[in-house]
């Protein structure tokens, strides 16, 4: 059609956090002026820095280093942006979306990053007041005003979010006690050792740390007054935090018909079953995989500009790798981290240094890595994982870090 | 202003070899000392091996017997020497003087020694009264007595200077008389005096020797007997010397043609080239000042006398003695061996050079008063506790010197003690094997440094060692709980001491009550001397009989102390070993020190510089026989014997001959575990000396598959099971432990970990795939232990161990480091990394600016740094502008997601 020459597509973007605004960014880059496109974001705020929010809570950082991208970037690359706009429907074969407002908007391409939700289970209790989840600006501004006044917060969830938001919120004056269900903390990147590690380090900042705890109640009348285990134990509260886990938010895509499994099912081009339509970060599932980091979200970010600006790069994974600071204490975690049958461990402890490493390898391979509390060398391993270097050059100082296997000679043996 | 000179010096005697090197202790004030040559003194004139030269790091340190103990529980001395009176006395009444002994040590002081001598040979009346000079000298001092009539060293240092060869026999004096070696070599280098070696083994000695005659076991007396044949036959008889001042060189010179009848038979016999025999012979024809030196080669043999009479009677019959640069020179072992033989400290002798001839013993017992003089000679070291283990010594008293570990049969001699029904023991180092648990009274005894006295070194010569520090504890001298206990048995009268001067001003005079000059040694000179003459005694040679002027070189115009005055040749049995090899024990077991060690280690054992030479036990075995036995470098070994075994690390070296191997005797239970070579030992004596076969024993090497390896460095000292094979060393701030094992690694880890401290801060590293386990445990500013097992012996690991043990504070990186085993050296990994894309540290764009990359462009490439994503070139430009050699902080956020 003549009209498409002059014409340009209409790119819909779905969902402005930081998968969204990842892509405009490298839209930006690799497909300028390609485009018209449209960036729809649920929440009031422009896309901001999620994963900073336990920053803010904890008062490191103030709300306005969150922005991802200045308010010029939008009108200097001609990208519409709205905020509180809410797609309510998709109609995949008549290519449009509509939002709660009503409108309903036509799209030649869309993109949907509609991230993910917490996980809240139904439990008694659940619709109290004071129980809530740690996802976006307004829960930390809820959760910052809890802290202020020093109250009760129980956490439940020993994952990086419920670790940190328990960090946020002692840092700023609340009294912690955090509830895990699992028999350690972070129990999908750290081994036994490595989580009581930072069980310490948590203790030491003073977080109560349950484990093993299934929680049955949230107790109260109208506001939160405590929580109730399954073994009968019950902490009184003034809030309650969920961060057992998030589920991919699919909703639109699932009602329009498109695959889906846990998340959107997509191809190495972000490709879902539609081929009109995308998806990434959190939302999407790719080769069986939905990742819950933005590392991959930012990959996934880079191939799918690639391919709309009419590139072949393709999205082939990426290295579960978990490299963050809870509270000062550095998490990497990549990999075999339990140590399959077949493989072999060797870790090195520091109680002194408040440090842990765990080097998992089968052969001549490393499989996994966790290291808690120094992370400097968080690179080398995973770049030896990606690359699958052999690592018998490395001898079997590797998990002593790269500063040591260049020296490192066994003597007379 | 004043000025602060360094402490006023004492001048004493270094407290180890029978060279009796003088030197200068510093205290420090805080119980230590500095420890310095003494350069006037005449042994030395300065110079000091390299033990002497850590004597200063063993002053005050150890851990000490600080108290009397009765049953193992502290007491006062009060109690303690009623206890040791009572003990004695009872024994007395109850069983005779024969069921009473002393067991004395060439490093007590004379003092000390003529006390000990004088109460049990004087008063308690009997002469089971050995001493370790047993296993030291003795097969000298029989060799003189017979072929002198006295225990009379006719040489002296002065001789190294003056001769022309220098005959070293059964001696690595380059390891165990160092300074006077060095006298040796520095003789050799100025005026050319030519060095022959004789051993059964290349050592260090060997290096500088002009002739290395390496002889087969026990043969010395062969070739020895080959030389008198040649003196006599090839002109070499000094034939007025002869006839005027010996006798019984015919019956001597008949004997050594029955034991070397031809060249080729003498060949045979030590396996020597004739060639090389031939030139020995020619040497010493050819140079009148022939000096020869000999040393434990010679004494600790079941033939030991006839091997010293061998050397003498080539001596005497060529008149080279007595004259400079000629005789013959004992290098003695101990500090003060001489001193204890001129006491009399020796089973067979009575005192002052006096035996048990009717008219020495009423002659003694004039001059001490006493009412109970043993009448006859008492028993020898060996056969001491083989009576001790049947039982009919039932009481016996122990000073300065553990049988438990350094008698030949030791495991036999340790457990025979626990026979005796009253056993004392004067000790200053607590922990010492297999003693003090098997003691009933424990004396807390002054070591070196605290104690004050004489000693007299292989020259005859007299040296004050003087106290420098103060005794530790309630250490006290010997002679006065000796002189006590005396007292407290009724012998008040006859121990009147209050000072060591009093007790050798009564030795000088007796060494000349009613001697017409019969006896050699006469020290009447020095009898009268006051208090502060003693205390300023210079270094003095006896003879020094009243108004005569100290003798240096003794005989040269004969003058023996034979009823005739004519030295006596001896007609010398065929060499032959006690204990030949059978098919079950192969090999030819020697036994002798390292060259930084001592006796049981009590004292070398404290200093980390002379643990850094030699820091565990070891077999020395023949590069032929460890292959016959599958042995490398890295092996263990059983070595086992007839009485015992010893589990040691192999060291194959060419200077072993085949068939024999060699292990030192330094090591015990109280520093190893396995490491107890004197129990491997046969107890075959010498028929005059009475002196064990320290040098021979048969026995076989076993290999051992050792599967782990480790140590340990701890600043507290940890018990190990006697069972693992182990040895212990001192490093700066604590101790070392070396340790092999049969066992797994992890199995091994398993167990050594039960001994580490439960306190403090732990980093550790479980390597399971590869069986590598380590654990350091810290305190706030000190590292206090650090263990590595594994499947491999890491010397280089333990090395960097020691040197950064005493380190005065740690970090995460020294503690990897020292759980890694080396030190991180690569630079280029150093620090965050500032370009993820490419994973480039901060070390590397330091490195590479250093070697003038100056710009993002050339920083990126050399390294990439900065080339992918970009993100990292603020932070790259900001350590391009850093101020060289400074570093700085790299930003990390608080919480950050690793980005792309």
């Amino acid at each position: 059609m003549l009209s498409t020459r002059f014409t340009r597509e209409t790119l819909v973007i779905v969902g402005n956090g930081m998968a969204g605004a990842r892509l405009c960014a490298e839209l930006v880059a690799q497909a300028p002026q390609r485009y018209d496109i449209l960036v729809l974001g649920a929440e009031p705020e422009p896309a901001y820095n999620r994963v900073l929010l336990s920053s803010v809570l904890a008062g490191e950082i103030d709300e306005a280093a969150l922005s991802l991208h200045p308010q010029e970037f939008y009108a200097s690359h001609h990208i519409k942006m709205e905020t509180s706009a809410k797609a309510v429907a998709l109609d995949a074969a008549g290519h449009s979306i509509t939002l709660a407002d009503g409108r309903t908007i036509a799209f030649d391409r869309l993109v949907l990053a509609t991230g993910s939700q917490p996980l809240m289970p139904p439990l008694p209790g659940m619709g109290l007041e004071g129980v809530m989840a740690f996802r976006d600006l307004a829960d930390t501004r809820r959760l910052q005003a809890l802290a202020a006044r020093a109250a009760e917060v129980v956490v439940i969830g020993g994952g990086l979010l419920g670790l940190e938001a328990a960090a946020g919120l002692v840092r700023r004056g609340a009294k912690v006690r955090l509830l895990h269900l699992m028999d350690r903390l972070m129990e999908r990147q750290l081994d036994h050792a490595g989580a009581a590690h930072l069980r310490r380090a948590m203790e030491r900042r003073g977080i109560v740390v349950e484990i093993g705890a299934s929680t049955s109640a949230i107790r109260g009348e109208q506001q939160v007054e405590g929580v109730a285990l399954a073994d009968g134990r019950s902490f009184g509260a003034q809030a309650v935090v969920w961060a057992i886990g998030i589920k991919p938010e699919i909703t639109l895509a699932r009602s329009a018909g498109l695959e889906t499994g846990r998340g959107i099912k997509v191809d190495d081009r972000m490709r879902t079953s539609h081929a009109d339509i995308y998806a990434l970060g959190e939302c999407a599932e790719h080769r069986a995989q939905v990742y819950g980091l933005v590392e991959p979200a930012y990959a996934q970010a880079a191939a799918l500009a690639s391919h709309l600006g009419g590139g072949d790069a393709a999205y082939e994974g990426s290295v579960l790798a978990t490299h963050l600071k809870i509270a000062g204490v550095g998490i990497f975690s990549c990999g075999d981290v339990q140590g399959a049958q077949g493989t072999s461990s060797a870790v090195l402890e520091d109680a002194a240094g408040g440090i842990y490493r765990k080097v998992v390898t089968e052969g001549d391979r490393l499989k996994g890595a966790v290291l808690v509390g120094d992370t400097e060398d968080a690179g080398f391993y995973r770049d030896l994982l990606a690359q699958g270097t052999p690592i018998g050059g490395f001898g079997a100082d590797l998990v002593f870090g790269p500063q040591f296997f260049s020296t490192g000679t066994q003597v007379a043996a | 202003m004043s000025v602060v000179g360094p402490a006023p010096g004492i001048r004493t005697t270094c407290a180890y070899c029978g060279v009796g090197c003088g030197v200068i202790a510093r205290p420090d004030g805080r119980g230590g000392a500095t420890i310095s040559g003494d350069s006037e003194h005449p042994a030395n004139f300065g110079r000091l091996c390299v033990k002497g030269a850590a004597l200063g790091e063993t002053v005050g340190a150890g851990e000490r017997v600080l108290h009397p103990l009765i049953n193992g529980t502290r007491t006062t001395w009060s109690r303690a020497l009623d206890a040791v009176a009572r003990g004695f006395g009872e024994t007395l009444q109850a069983h005779g003087p024969d069921s009473v002994a002393f067991y004395l040590s060439g490093q007590l002081l004379t003092e000390d020694y003529y006390v000990a001598n004088k109460l049990i040979k004087g008063f308690i009346g009997s002469a089971h009264c050995d001493t370790n000079s047993r296993l030291c000298m003795a097969s000298t001092v029989a060799g003189q007595r017979r072929a002198f009539g006295a225990d009379v060293v006719p040489a002296c240092y002065e001789d190294i200077e003056e001769a022309d060869l220098i005959i070293l026999v059964g001696s690595n004096a380059a390891w165990c008389h160092p300074v006077l070696h060095q006298r040796m070599l520095a003789a050799q280098a100025g005026r050319g005096v030519r060095l022959i070696n004789i051993d059964v083994r290349r050592t260090a000695t060997s290096v500088d020797a002009d002739l290395n005659l390496t002889l087969a076991p026990g043969t010395d007396a062969v070739l020895f007997s080959w030389l008198l044949v040649q003196i006599c036959e090839g002109g070499g008889l000094d034939r007025e010397y002869v006839a005027r001042h010996t006798t019984g060189l015919g019956e001597a010179l008949a004997q050594a043609k029955v034991i070397a009848p031809d060249l080729a038979e003498v060949a045979r016999a030590t396996g020597l080239d004739a060639a090389d025999i031939s030139t020995f012979v020619a040497w010493f024809m050819a140079h009148p000042r022939t000096l020869t030196c000999f040393s434990q080669g010679v004494n600790q043999s079941a033939q030991g006398t006839d091997k010293v009479n061998a050397i003498l009677n080539c001596h005497l019959a060529s008149g080279r003695i007595g004259k400079p640069g000629s005789g013959p020179l004992s290098l003695t072992g101990q500090p003060n061996a001489m001193g204890g033989r001129e006491v009399g400290g020796l089973s067979n002798q009575l005192a002052a050079h006096m035996g048990f001839a009717p008219d020495d013993i009423a002659r003694v017992e004039r001059f001490w008063g006493s009412a109970h003089m043993a009448r006859r000679e008492g028993r020898k070291a060996v056969d001491l506790f083989d009576a001790v283990a049947r039982g009919e010594i039932k009481a016996l008293w122990i000073l300065h010197t553990n049988p438990a570990v350094s008698m030949p049969r030791a495991d036999f001699v340790r457990g025979s003690l626990g026979r005796l029904d009253h056993l004392v023991v004067s000790e200053a180092f607590a922990g010492v094997d297999g003693l003090l648990e098997r003691a009933h009274v424990v004396l807390p005894a002054s070591p070196w440094g605290e104690k004050d006295g004489t000693v007299t070194n292989s020259e005859r010569r007299i040296s004050r060692q003087r106290r420098f520090v103060e005794p530790q504890g309630e250490a006290k001298p010997d002679w006065w709980a000796l002189s006590e206990v005396a007292r407290r048995m009724g012998f008040a009268k006859a121990f009147p001491y209050q000072s060591a001067h009093e007790i050798f001003c009564e030795h000088a005079a007796l060494s000349a009550f009613e001697n017409d000059g019969s006896r050699a040694f006469n020290i009447g000179g020095l009898a009268g001397l006051s208090r502060a003459a003693y205390d300023g005694l210079a270094p003095v040679q006896w003879p020094l009989p009243a108004g005569k002027s100290p003798s240096g070189r003794m005989f040269a115009g004969g003058g023996f102390f034979t009823s005739d005055s004519r030295a006596r040749l001896v007609a010398v049995a065929s060499p032959a070993l006690r204990e030949p090899t059978t098919a079950r024990f192969p090999l030819i077991l020697n036994t002798g020190r390292v060259r930084d060690h001592w006796h049981t280690m009590t004292r070398t054992g404290l200093s980390a510089r002379l643990s850094t030479h030699i820091r565990e036990p070891f077999v020395a075995v023949a590069p032929e026989d460890a292959a016959a036995l599958g042995l490398d470098s890295r092996a263990y070994a059983r070595l086992r014997t007839a009485h015992a075994s010893a589990v040691l690390r192999v060291e194959i070296t060419p200077q072993q001959p085949q068939g024999q191997v060699f292990a030192p005797i330094h090591w015990n239970d109280a520093t190893s575990g396995q490491g107890r070579v004197s129990a491997l030992m046969g107890a075959h004596v010498d028929p005059l000396s009475g002196q064990p076969e320290s040098k021979a024993a048969p026995a076989r090497l076993e290999k051992i598959d050792m599967r782990s390896f480790g140590f340990l460095a701890t600043r507290r000292h940890l018990s190990l099971p006697r069972w693992l094979v182990h040895a212990r060393f001192a490093i700066a701030g604590g101790e070392g432990v070396v340790f092999a094992c049969e066992c797994p690694p992890a199995d091994l880890y398993a167990l050594i970990a039960n001994y580490l401290p439960d306190s403090g801060q732990r980093a550790t590293l479980r390597d399971e795939g590869a069986g590598r386990y380590r654990t350091l445990v810290t305190s706030r500013a000190a590292i206090e232990t650090l263990l590595h097992i594994g499947p491999l012996r890491d010397d280089a690991a333990l090395d960097m161990a020691i040197r950064h043990f005493a380190a005065p504070e740690h970090d995460s990186r020294l503690r990897r480091a020292l759980l890694a085993g080396h030190a991180a050296e690569a630079v280029d990994q150093h620090g965050p990394v500032i370009c993820v894309c490419n994973n480039v540290h901060a070390g590397s764009i330091r490195a590479h600016r250093a070697a003038g990359a100056r710009d993002l462009a050339s920083i990126g490439a050399a390294c990439k740094a900065g080339t992918t994503c970009g993100s990292c070139r603020p932070e790259i430009s900001v350590i391009l502008a850093e101020p060289v050699a400074a570093t700085i902080p790299i930003r990390q956020p608080e919480v950050s997601l690793e980005s792309s």
